[in-house]
């Protein structure tokens, strides 16, 4: 396991939103969380990236526990990146990227020849090379988007979690990043954690779904297993069918409702 | 795509970087030259120069060495530490108009100058510049301090704000209060107020140079993490920086910075206010050399407006917060107007 939460109570103040949760996720998997709004899936994805400090429990990362570690070295080994995060105006992509090099850095050595190989192999990576220099307000959201990703990937960590990476985007960009996650996962083995809305496309690009409801974890594994009837109304009391997705075959939701 | 395009980048920029730093050292060494030579009683650079290297004597040696030298240090210190105090500022709160005073440290020098003078008997300048340090460091503490109350891991910009204003809002009432009750405290609070470097002497200097270069050392390490944190606390925290520490020292540098010259100097917090608008077009967001150049920007603006103040009106003086204000306000207003103020 490389990260794993083991009972751990988690919430805002006096307002408990997740308790008594355990979780593992395995090395080299895409691993996504989805479940309605207000469910944990955010709170428990930001307790797994120490930016929330469980009220209970412990999350442990790589065996050791994740608050006992310095968060810089925590930092290089692990990237986060929150929900809709938003930079200075005027930030290039470079500038953006080059920021993920913070946790390699000291205040007497700034920028190393490292730094400057992994900020090009970030940028290359997402295809963002010929927009290093763009001010990032300046970009489409997609484009946006990969360039945040562009710096978590910066950060050379090996495993990253990414809070709804494709909130904001048409669908065409979604795919787009959610083809880079997969390209990521497939270029060097990552270990990804996602929070996604998107049944279908996290059907698609994810090994194991994590649905949880109430701050509980309803069903954990294949996309096939967890994406059912049953579980569409147990956790989004919605009815809907399940078929093949066409072209990959994975689960795809059809929500009955009213139609024409 | 190759990654050749994009490696030229940190040279070329570190290049550009450096040159425009020197430009802006020159330009504070012309602010120093003009107010070391130019005044009621203007010197010759010749003689300037005498005084600085081999006095012997002479009104001029003597009018530069103890009226013009400590005033052009003193405004270089101050500029130096409201330019950075409110690029501080402004990156910590992520708020273009947030400037230094915004924690309650104006007004917490002003209530204990005053305070000093009635309830203490203070009467020297020294002393006044004493309290006015320790007001300013006590009123910036104690807004840290409500900064924090309620919150999860350190004050956030939002609270700090508020807790400044609160505090300021009650300092400054007192203040009013024991003015118009005491007409030695209305005299030097009104002067305090307007905002000069004239008269200070080099004692002051010294008084509040441990403070400033202090501050100016905690404002240079807080750079990288000021860096991360203007893409957002989680963002910060996910590449490891310790928010609550990267905050407690941003604000030790502004109230160090900020306590140190308003006590000296009055209220001109206006600099703190306008120099990093100035800069930004010049240094972008990092603030590792936003920072530095909103220094140099500040001690060269601050110099340059008290010359002028010096020339405006013979034979008497405007002090150098006046000339600041009625020249930057139409300024700051052009600013505004030609160039969107950027979110930070």
């Amino acid at each position: 396991m490389r990260l794993q939460a083991v009972d751990v109570k988690l919430g805002y103040g006096d307002r408990t939103i997740v308790d008594g949760l355990d979780l593992g996720i395995e090395a080299g998997t895409v691993t996504t969380i989805i479940g309605p709004n207000g469910c944990g899936k955010s709170t428990l994805l930001r307790a797994l990236g120490r930016l929330l400090r469980p009220q209970g429990g412990e999350v442990l990362l790589d065996g050791k526990r994740i608050d006992r570690t310095p968060t810089r070295e925590v930092a290089k080994i692990l990237g986060v990146l929150p929900q809709a995060p938003t930079a200075p105006e005027g930030l290039t992509v470079a500038d953006l990227v080059a920021r993920g090099r913070h946790p390699h850095q000291t205040w007497y050595r700034q920028w190393s020849s490292d730094d400057e190989s992994a900020v090009d192999e970030a940028l290359t990576m997402t295809g963002l090379a010929d927009l290093a220099e763009r001010p990032l307000d300046e970009l489409s959201g997609g484009q946006r988007q990969r360039a945040w990703i562009s710096m978590a990937l910066a950060q050379g960590t090996d495993l990253l979690l990414l809070d709804e990476p494709t909130t904001f985007l048409d669908l065409a960009h979604q795919v787009e990043v959610l083809e880079l996650v997969r390209h990521l996962h497939g270029a060097a083995g990552r270990t990804i954690v996602m929070v996604l809305h998107d049944l279908n496309l996290a059907a698609r690009y994810t090994d194991r779904l994590v649905a949880m409801r109430g701050g509980r974890v309803v069903a954990a594994g294949d996309p096939h297993e967890v994406l059912t009837e049953d579980l569409l109304r147990e956790v989004f009391e919605l009815d809907a069918k399940i078929i093949a997705d066409p072209v990959a075959g994975t689960p795809l939701v059809i929500p009955i409702g009213t139609h024409r | 795509m190759t990654s050749t395009a994009v490696t030229p980048r940190p040279h070329g920029v570190q290049h550009r970087r450096l040159t425009v730093l020197l430009v802006l050292l020159g330009a504070v060494v012309i602010g120093v030259v003009l107010s070391i030579t130019i005044g009621a009683k203007s010197v010759p650079p010749a003689d300037a120069w005498h005084a600085l290297t081999a006095p012997t004597g002479t009104e001029n040696d003597i009018v530069i060495r103890s009226l013009r030298v400590p005033r052009t240090v003193l405004g270089v210190l101050a500029g130096l530490a409201l330019g950075v105090a409110g690029a501080l500022m402004q990156g910590h709160t992520r708020n273009p108009l947030a400037d230094p005073g915004l924690l309650g440290v104006t007004q917490g020098a002003a209530f204990a100058m005053v305070a000093s003078i009635i309830l203490l008997g203070a009467s020297s300048l020294l002393a006044y510049i004493w309290f006015g340090l320790a007001g300013a460091l006590i009123a910036s503490v104690g807004v840290f301090a409500l900064g924090m109350v309620g919150g999860r891991g350190g004050p956030t910009p939002v609270t700090l704000a508020l807790a400044g204003t609160a505090v300021s809002a009650f300092l400054y009432a007192l203040t009013s209060a024991i003015v118009l009750l005491d007409e030695q405290a209305m005299d030097v609070f009104r002067f305090w107020q307007a905002g000069s470097i004239a008269a200070r002497g080099s004692e002051v200097v010294w008084q509040v140079l441990p403070f400033i270069l202090a501050g100016l050392v905690l404002a240079m390490v807080n750079a990288p993490g000021l860096n991360a944190l203007a893409l957002g606390e989680d963002v910060a925290r996910g590449l490891g920086q310790n928010i609550a520490l990267t905050r407690t020292v941003g604000v030790a540098a502004v109230t160090l910075l900020t306590g140190a010259s308003v006590a000296a100097c009055g209220s001109l917090a206006f600099v703190g206010l306008i120099v990093p608008h100035l800069v930004r077009p010049l240094s972008g967001t990092d603030h590792r050399w936003l920072l530095p150049y909103s220094g140099l920007v500040g001690a060269a603006l601050l110099l340059l407006a008290d010359v002028i103040g010096r020339v405006v009106a013979p034979p008497g003086e405007l002090e150098v917060g006046v000339v600041l204000a009625l020249l930057g306000a139409p300024f700051f207003v052009v600013l505004v107007r030609r160039r969107k103020p950027v979110r930070l």
